[in-house]
């Protein structure tokens, strides 16, 4: 091994039936660095992560760890957190319903009886000395999703993990969450912990890591020092090819124009039990429009409203001109409105269901249940699309939950593109996405719009947002703030607006 | 299956047919057949014989596997649809088969319990009984979906009234069912050699088949179980789904009232159909199902109950006492349903896979 390094990977293979996820994989992590791990939906990030902690075995090459002679073999995640090394993963894996103490401690008592007392001081001290403001007795669910995140980080640092691997931990914080928690990464960083920081925002990567390790189609791109590596070359990197096309999306300027005539879709004081103010909203034919807003601003729940997907109080709503009633998602889907929804795993997949049927399920509920599609025609369908959005599965049979996560997002796409809607619903269609595939849904999106279909498009991305739609309405704490068209798409005046308070709003 | 060799679905013949759910019922089947035609060759006999109604009959072990095992073949047909929906059980449907029976003997009985000829005909009994135990199937249902009690939970009021509901319909008597017809049911028709339970669910298996090929009822209820919250967001209604299964499951649990009433012309409400919701439920799991719901193979979980059937008579053949039966019974259960647990499952392809690879790459060097 180098000197200062902590973990170091050496020619790593892994592969499954059909799909070589990693050849010759070489990884070094040193003390005190954050190390960003990046690339494509299928590079094999998830699968190198999985592999160091022991969820798949690896086919061939050798791991060493400091204070460890030779190579050692993980064969499971306990043998990973004996060896150090740790994970935190996007999905909070504690208990809710116990305290923050017990969630700290649980697992790792010796002996049958549990001392209270010295448990919460110690869990209290541990949450002092990292700075996270939370009382040990408080149950874990009552805490914000990013301290939770915390608390599965002082848990992991407590078990003296010497590597720490962070897996998307900011994809639902907000900004001021992301800060504490790289607070805390900096601090665990002066102690000497290795962290291995998997995420999907160029951002993030350049205001915290060291070094940065890429991977492309299950091979090492390479490993560089952060100053070495403008952004735009990471990008490239990633995708293996020259940026010419985010410029072209750039380039395309939006080409809608309001022409006055009747919206394919207009509420007026529509309103659920979410919380959020009565808003009037309308949509054109061929527009592309967009909530924005901090997260929790209810730019979700105002879609879920229009769709129905949440209980409606009040509101009239009108599609063409005919006054309909949208009091639940059947009803949207038979006026033509499609959804996707914001949070994949827990409203988009049907998870042990095939490829196949993920793709026909929206189109299949329309059509009825006494007529279903013959299994030729289902699997015409799913070719069609998956051919169409270059969907990388390894046949229509496979189960959906073993594609990756962008994968998984073009499948819910594919859904109800099927369905031919009028007004497409994206929430977050982004979100854990690589890049090159953010390009595309963008460019799908713009080329859907220009083919009649209108589509409201939701972000935390402001850049996103400014490439894709041609009117903005603005969100704050659950109210309906500004409306921003033309020369107003700017990112000052969104933040102005997102803002609020005493700054001009043009 | 279609038979075409798919280049991307990987591995061998041998191997696809091994990742296929329905293998491991059959497989049991098979090693219980290997072990009765080891022991014993003659358990595989079947003679034509004349039965005391003078008409000529199949007998032999296989024969009353298929004859008892149909009962519990048509019930695991409820309970795979409902463990799929609302990834939980109906441990009722025992006490629902008293219901059932109880409501078709006063149908057919009267208020008379001995009567000379039955008081209404058979069909317009059945089509009652039917009736009541499809509504105590919907009210399972609608405890389930609607007030979201877990299945166990809300079953278990009927599974503990059932059989004092069954005896209050009769109130606490044994009518007699007068006349041959009605045994044509549990027994024989004239002029078949076939038993009349297996016609019945080879009748059932064929309207199963029916409807999982001509509605979407396979899709949604799978839908269903394994994400509500995306099913509900493409427009479906997981609550209706649900108490749909419950319902279809009653509709089940009142042919096998039926056939079990026939056996006798009588019922024993404490004694009838007993345990028959554990055998059902073992009948899913020994398919290879998931008893957590979501994904099923509805032609695994039937092989699954002929298999516990056919593990019952073979138990008998080899003079296994009654009582001692279900100890017995449990022993290969128990190797059966880890066999076929998933994680035992992926543990074994993975070994197969292992012991071929190095004979791969030698080949290669080769």
């Amino acid at each position: 091994m180098q000197q200062g390094s902590l973990l170091e990977l050496r020619g790593i293979y892994k592969s499954f039936p059909g799909v070589k996820a990693l050849q010759n994989v070489d990884f070094t992590l040193r003390e005190g660095e954050i190390h960003a791990l990046m690339g494509e939906n299928g590079a094999g990030k998830s699968t190198l992560i999985k592999v160091l902690t022991g969820v798949y075995v690896k086919d061939e090459g050798d791991i060493f760890i400091k204070g460890h002679d030779g190579a050692v073999q993980i064969r499971s995640p306990q043998e990973a957190q004996r060896v150090g090394i740790s994970t935190v993963y996007q999905e909070i894996t504690l208990c809710p319903n116990l305290s923050v103490a017990e969630n700290i401690f649980i697992g790792r008592g010796k002996g049958a009886g549990v001392n209270w007392r010295t448990m919460n001081k110690k869990a209290g001290e541990l949450l002092a000395s990292l700075g996270i403001a939370v009382k040990p007795t408080q149950q874990l669910a009552s805490c914000s999703i990013a301290v939770q995140q915390m608390i599965a980080i002082a848990r992991a640092v407590d078990m003296e993990c010497s590597v720490l691997i962070l897996d998307e931990p900011t994809s639902s914080l907000d900004e001021s969450e992301v800060a504490k928690l790289f607070a805390l990464m900096r601090k665990l960083k002066a102690r000497g912990v290795g962290i291995i920081f998997v995420t999907h925002f160029l951002d993030q990567v350049y205001e915290v890591c060291d070094r940065i390790t890429v991977l492309r189609d299950g091979q090492l791109v390479g490993e560089y020092e952060i100053e070495s590596l403008p952004r735009l070359q990471l990008v490239s990197k990633m995708l293996g090819k020259e940026l010419d096309d985010m410029a072209d999306i750039k380039n395309d300027m939006k080409t809608f124009d309001d022409d006055g005539g009747t919206p394919v879709y207009e509420a007026e004081n529509l309103c659920s039990t979410e919380g959020i103010k009565p808003f009037n909203f309308h949509i054109r034919r061929g527009e592309v429009n967009g909530f924005t807003g901090l997260l929790g601003s209810g730019r979700s729940e105002c879609v879920r409203a229009i769709y129905g997907a949440d209980t409606v109080t009040s509101g009239t709503v009108r599609m063409d001109g005919k006054h309909v009633k949208i009091t639940k998602p059947k009803d949207a889907m038979k006026n033509g409105i499609a959804y996707l929804p914001e949070d994949r795993k827990r409203d988009g997949i049907v998870g042990d269901l095939s490829v196949r049927e993920n793709i026909i399920l929206a189109l299949q509920v329309k059509t009825g249940f006494f007529r279903p599609f013959s299994k030729a025609k289902q699997i015409a369908f799913a070719e069609e699309y998956i051919k169409l959005l270059d969907i990388k599965t390894a046949s229509v049979n496979t189960p959906i939950k073993s594609l990756s996560g962008g994968n998984q997002q073009k499948v819910i796409l594919a859904r109800w593109l099927l369905t031919h809607p009028k007004y497409l619903i994206l929430d977050e269609p982004t979100r854990g996405i690589d890049v090159g595939t953010k390009v595309d849904i963008q460019k799908l999106v713009l080329k859907l719009a220009s083919e009649g279909m209108s589509i409201t498009f939701i972000s935390s991305e402001t850049d996103e947002m400014l490439r894709t739609c041609s009117r903005l309405l603005v969100m704050r704490d659950r109210k309906l703030v500004g409306e921003l068209v033309g020369d107003q798409l700017t990112q000052n005046t969104i933040m102005a607006t997102i803002a609020g308070g005493d700054q001009n709003v043009g | 299956m279609s038979g075409k060799l798919d280049p991307k679905g990987g591995g061998s013949v041998f191997s696809r047919v091994l990742r296929n759910q329905i293998f491991i019922p059959f497989a049991a089947l098979l090693l219980l057949a290997l072990f009765n035609l080891i022991a014993d060759p003659s358990f595989f006999a079947i003679n034509l014989k004349m039965n005391s109604a003078g008409s000529y009959i199949l007998s032999g072990n296989l024969i009353s596997i298929i004859d008892n095992g149909s009962e519990l073949a048509i019930l695991a047909i409820g309970m795979t649809l409902v463990t799929a929906s609302s990834k939980g059980q109906d441990i009722s449907v025992g006490a629902a088969i008293a219901i059932s029976g109880s409501v078709l003997l006063r149908v057919l009985c009267g208020n008379d319990t001995r009567p000379e000829t039955i008081q209404a005909p058979i069909i317009v009994a059945f089509l009652v009984s039917a009736v009541a135990a499809m509504c105590f199937g919907a009210f399972n249902g609608v405890l389930v979906a609607y007030f979201r009690i877990q299945p166990m939970v809300a079953t278990l009021i009927l599974f503990t009234a059932g059989r004092s509901i069954a005896a209050w319909i009769n109130n606490n008597e044994l009518p007699i069912v007068p006349g041959e017809e009605f045994t044509y049911f549990g027994g024989y028709i004239p002029g078949c050699p076939l038993p009349t339970p297996f016609l019945i669910a080879i009748l059932c298996f064929v309207l199963t088949w029916a409807m999982l090929k001509f509605t979407n009822i396979g899709l949604y209820s799978q839908s269903v179980g394994i994400n509500e919250k995306t099913s509900r967001l493409n427009g479906l209604n997981p609550e209706l789904i649900k108490l749909t299964t419950y319902i279809i499951l009653g509709l089940c649990v009142a042919v096998t009232g039926l056939i079990k009433v026939s056996r006798l012309s009588t019922i024993n409400y404490s004694v009838i159909a007993k345990d028959i919701e554990m055998d059902a439920i073992l009948a899913v799991a020994l398919g290879g199902n998931s008893l957590s719901g979501g994904k099923f193979n509805m032609a695994a979980s039937i092989l699954g109950a002929y298999v516990i059937q056919f593990l019952t008579t073979t138990l008998y053949k080899f003079d296994v006492q009654a009582t001692a039966l279900p100890a017995y019974k449990a022993v290969v259960v128990i190797v059966l349903v880890v066999m076929s647990a998933p994680v035992v499952r992926e543990k074994i392809s993975r070994l197969t896979k292992k012991i071929r690879s190095p004979k791969r790459t030698a080949e290669n060097q080769a």
